[in-house]
């Protein structure tokens, strides 16, 4: 139990040598001094730079491209349009997926998102693509490209795509219910699922107290800081070599190389240091065009840098939604039933996180009757990508809310009444399947115990929230390399992007098992020609799965090592062990040496030695967080301040606390911006009113309080170390959390996100008056 | 898929293998074999769980005599 205030706690089980500690990340130097290469940084000679025209009009046929006038330009090497891109076979029946982070999508989708050919579906759709020997001259010339559109009525919400009279975005997609078609009537309804457990009826029967709410959430960026950016050239020899910010190289070389209809093994993409991505940096977006206008330029490299306006106008955000949620629970505290109506905009193409969203929904309680419905709807706005845990935020708001008002109604303590109906091992999920062991029983407790639960708020218009927030986390494939260097220390080649700092949580993985330093391991993240497949970093999947293949690659440098020690020793390997970086016979106590000792031998005893790794783990721990705000709330100006904050999660073990830390204080920081300020404005043309960073609100510094976390650590059985995946789900329990503090402080139940000023004056005027 | 079932949520079938799941399955109710798979490979939209764990194999995955299968939309869909 928590009695002393500390500002990061870690309630740790299990103790290591390297695990656990925190050594100072080894690309720091580099990133402190500015010495870092990112994705705008590189500068290959003959360089040339692209720009992209977009789409003005949200629905638009294409009626006439004519881009003579730009050819004609002096410094204007290439220009291309749809007609340029390969052409995707598209065989009825035979999809052709595409992973993008969490996502997924249909080759011939992301082939019509990269360049439209017909007609523009969103506004910023690329439409035409110039590459010339200035930046200045390549965006004259888009200028010059002149496009005659005949534009369409836009959808811009999931309810106004399901209505029946809606126009329809697709003539090819028809309502899916797990792998058939529904109708053969065009739909903007792609996806229609339904995750069934008992009879919810029965259990609304059952309940003392029932309650429904309709919820909207608005179309929010991931924000990261660094644009997307690309440099792309296109070789004598047919190989396409790419240089970018991503954060999935092998993703993004497979689904550029499919797009561009050439093998992937034509392609070597080179990742750069990343300046964030939040599950946005999965998806080519300018790699294609730049490949294409690199070899339409005679094979001059062609590099693409994203504008703000871009970014948010044209790459992925997560969706707004339409959730209708209703929960019914006894007097007694015993949750009988709970029902949710999912609509999530997939943007202008299939493929939003709905699906995700209802595996979350109600995840964190044990409840015998659920019934979820998802539908996943096309609409006139770009194609939405990972967000962080995506969809589960905008899932979790709804039922966390009402949870919190059930809690009310019957008069028990919000987290009492949690942590009665709390999810265990064993306990059946939404789709059917039970948990493995989880820790959610442990972050309600952590929370209970905290100082800040406990502390008294003062002062007018101030209240406290609390919510539960649940992410399913994922595993994938991994490679790692390891080489033993003769001074004792090693190499490791990984193939997933250090975006938190994952170079260091995986080496020390492999620093535990070789009985090293973390410092000893000197690792790098490799082009895609030099390591294995290794899918990227997001997921909440790094450190678990890369990591889990460093330490099988470590694991296999420990076996070699041992044999060359059995060699030296003349022995049976068998005979040998080595333990906290020391070999030695089991039996004879003269017969010991150091890894590092050992490591100078290696020449004079069989040359290198290489360890591998290779992984599509199972055993992905599920991960738990919750989050305890305290705001203040203008009456006046409906300004919600946010005072303290506490974030708890459970990492299952935190590889290195401090880089837990952050993630916590990260997510927390995205989801309060989420609840509180942001939002894609849009216009009823389907344009977006705030796309720069002035007026798209992201919180700043000055808005937040430093963030407490407490690090709950419920070791994940399928993971040597323990680990569970903490990069997203932090990012969840905010807008809940902080719905239910506005409410206690000024007593009115939010809706909508965001929670902006004026939104909150209109919840008290309606509900208040 | 409970209208492929006669509205059973949950069925009982041997096999020691997803596919030999899915084999004895769609003899018990024709058509689940061509609703879950492709060229014998999970459909790309559709994911398994064995005993709780999503399996990253598919069709492979090894089933025990007491294990539990659960097909789902994947994650993500679209």
């Amino acid at each position: 139990m928590t009695t002393t205030y500390e500002p990061n706690q870690v309630l740790s089980t299990k103790e290591f040598k390297v695990v656990g500690t925190r050594p100072i990340r080894h690309d720091g130097v580099d990133k402190v001094t500015g010495k870092a290469q990112f994705g705008a940084d590189v500068f290959p000679t003959g360089l040339l730079y692209g720009k992209i025209l977009r789409s003005p009009h949200a629905h638009a046929k294409i009626k006439k491209i004519d881009t003579s006038k730009a050819a004609a330009m002096a410094g204007v090497k290439a220009v291309m349009t749809g007609r340029d891109m390969p052409e995707t076979p598209n065989v009825p029946g035979e999809e052709r997926r595409i992973t993008l982070g969490e996502l997924s999508t249909d080759l011939k989708y992301l082939r019509e998102q990269v360049m439209a050919t017909k007609r523009v579906l969103f506004r910023g759709h690329p439409v035409a693509a110039v590459a010339a020997t200035s930046p200045h001259i390549a965006e004259e010339a888009t200028k010059a490209i002149e496009i005659e559109y005949d534009v369409l009525p836009p959808v811009l919400t999931a309810p106004e795509g399901m209505a029946d009279d809606a126009p329809i975005i697709h003539d090819d997609v028809f309502t899916d219910e797990l792998g058939e078609k529904q109708t053969d009537k065009p739909s903007n309804v792609a996806e229609h699922f339904q995750h069934k457990l008992g009879d919810v009826n029965k259990g609304f029967a059952e309940a003392d107290v029932v309650i429904e709410r309709e919820f909207n959430t608005s179309t929010v960026h991931q924000g990261y800081i660094e644009p997307h950016t690309c440099t792309v050239q296109w070789n004598k020899d047919e190989r396409v070599l790419i240089w970018n910010s991503t954060q999935g190289p092998f993703n993004v070389r497979d689904s550029a190389a499919q797009v561009l209809d050439i093998p992937i093994s034509h392609v070597r993409l080179t990742p750069m240091e990343i300046g964030g991505g939040f599950g946005g940096k999965f998806e080519p977006y300018g790699e294609p065009p730049a490949a294409i206008l690199s070899k339409m330029a005679g094979g001059r490299p062609v590099k693409i840098v994203m504008t703000r306006t871009e970014e948010l106008e044209c790459t992925g955000p997560t969706p707004g939604s339409y959730i209708k949620c209703k929960i019914g629970a006894t007097k007694e505290g015993k949750i009988t039933a709970m029902q949710a109506h999912m609509a999530y905009e997939a943007g202008a193409f299939p493929g939003s996180p709905v699906g995700a969203g209802a595996m979350c929904v109600f995840a964190p309680y044990d409840v015998e009757n659920m019934l979820v419905d998802g539908y996943d709807v096309v609409v006139n706005k770009p194609k939405t990508a990972a967000y962080r845990a995506p969809g589960a935020t905008n899932a979790e708001f709804t039922s966390e809310t009402i949870i919190d008002e059930i809690a009310e109604k019957i008069g028990m303590e919000p987290l009492e009444f949690r942590l009665m109906n709390a999810a265990k091992e064993g306990t059946r999920q939404a789709d059917g399947a039970p948990y493995d062991k989880i820790g959610l029983v442990e972050v309600i407790e952590a929370m209970k115990d905290h100082p800040h639960y406990n502390a008294p708020l003062e002062g007018k218009n101030r209240g406290r929230g609390m919510a539960l927030g649940y992410w399913m986390n994922a595993g994938l494939q991994s490679s790692v390399n390891i080489a033993v260097n003769q001074d004792g220390t090693a190499t490791l080649v990984e193939g997933s992007p250090d975006i938190g700092g994952s170079r260091t949580s995986i080496s020390m993985q492999a620093a535990e098992v070789l009985g090293i330093q973390a410092e000893d391991i000197h690792p790098s993240v490799a082009d895609t020609d030099s390591v294995g497949f290794s899918f990227g970093t997001g997921g909440s999947r790094t450190t678990f799965a890369t990591g889990w293949a460093a330490y099988k690659a470590a694991e296999d440098v420990k076996q070699q090592m041992i044999e060359r020690a059995a060699l030296i020793w003349d022995v049976d390997a068998d005979s040998i062990e080595m333990e906290d970086g020391v070999l030695k016979s089991k039996s004879d106590p003269e017969l010991k040496t150091t890894f590092k000792e050992l490591a100078g031998e290696l020449n004079s005893t069989g040359g290198p030695i290489i360890g591998r790794g290779a992984v599509d783990p199972k055993g992905v721990g599920v991960a738990f967080a919750g989050l305890i705000v305290d705001v203040e709330v203008d009456p006046e100006t409906g300004k919600v301040d946010v005072l303290r904050v506490t974030a708890v999660q459970d990492a299952g073990k935190a590889i290195h606390p401090s880089y837990v830390e952050g993630q916590m204080q990260g997510g927390s920081v995205q989801g309060i911006g989420w609840g509180l300020n942001e939002e894609y404005f849009m216009t009823e043309e389907g344009v977006m009113a705030n796309s720069t960073w002035l007026d798209y609100r992201m919180p700043l510094a000055l808005d937040l309080p430093m963030i407490d976390t407490v690090i709950v650590e419920v070791a994940n059985p399928g993971h040597p170390f323990g680990v569970r995946g903490v990069g997203e789900v932090n990012i969840v329990a905010p807008p809940a959390a902080l719905a239910n503090a506005i409410y206690r402080a000024v007593g009115v139940r939010m809706e909508r996100l965001p929670m902006k000023p004026q939104t909150v004056l209109e919840t008290i005027a309606a509900q208040k008056g | 898929m409970r209208e492929m079932t006669d509205g059973a949520e949950t069925v009982e079938v041997e096999g020691s293998s997803v596919r030999q799941i899915i084999n004895n399955l769609d003899e018990k109710f024709p058509g689940v074999k061509a609703r879950l798979t492709d060229n014998g490979k999970m459909k790309a939209n559709i994911s398994v769980a064995v005993d709780g764990q999503v399996s990253p194999i598919g069709v492979l995955e090894k089933v025990g005599e007491e294990s539990e299968v659960h097909f789902f939309p994947a994650i993500g869909g679209g």
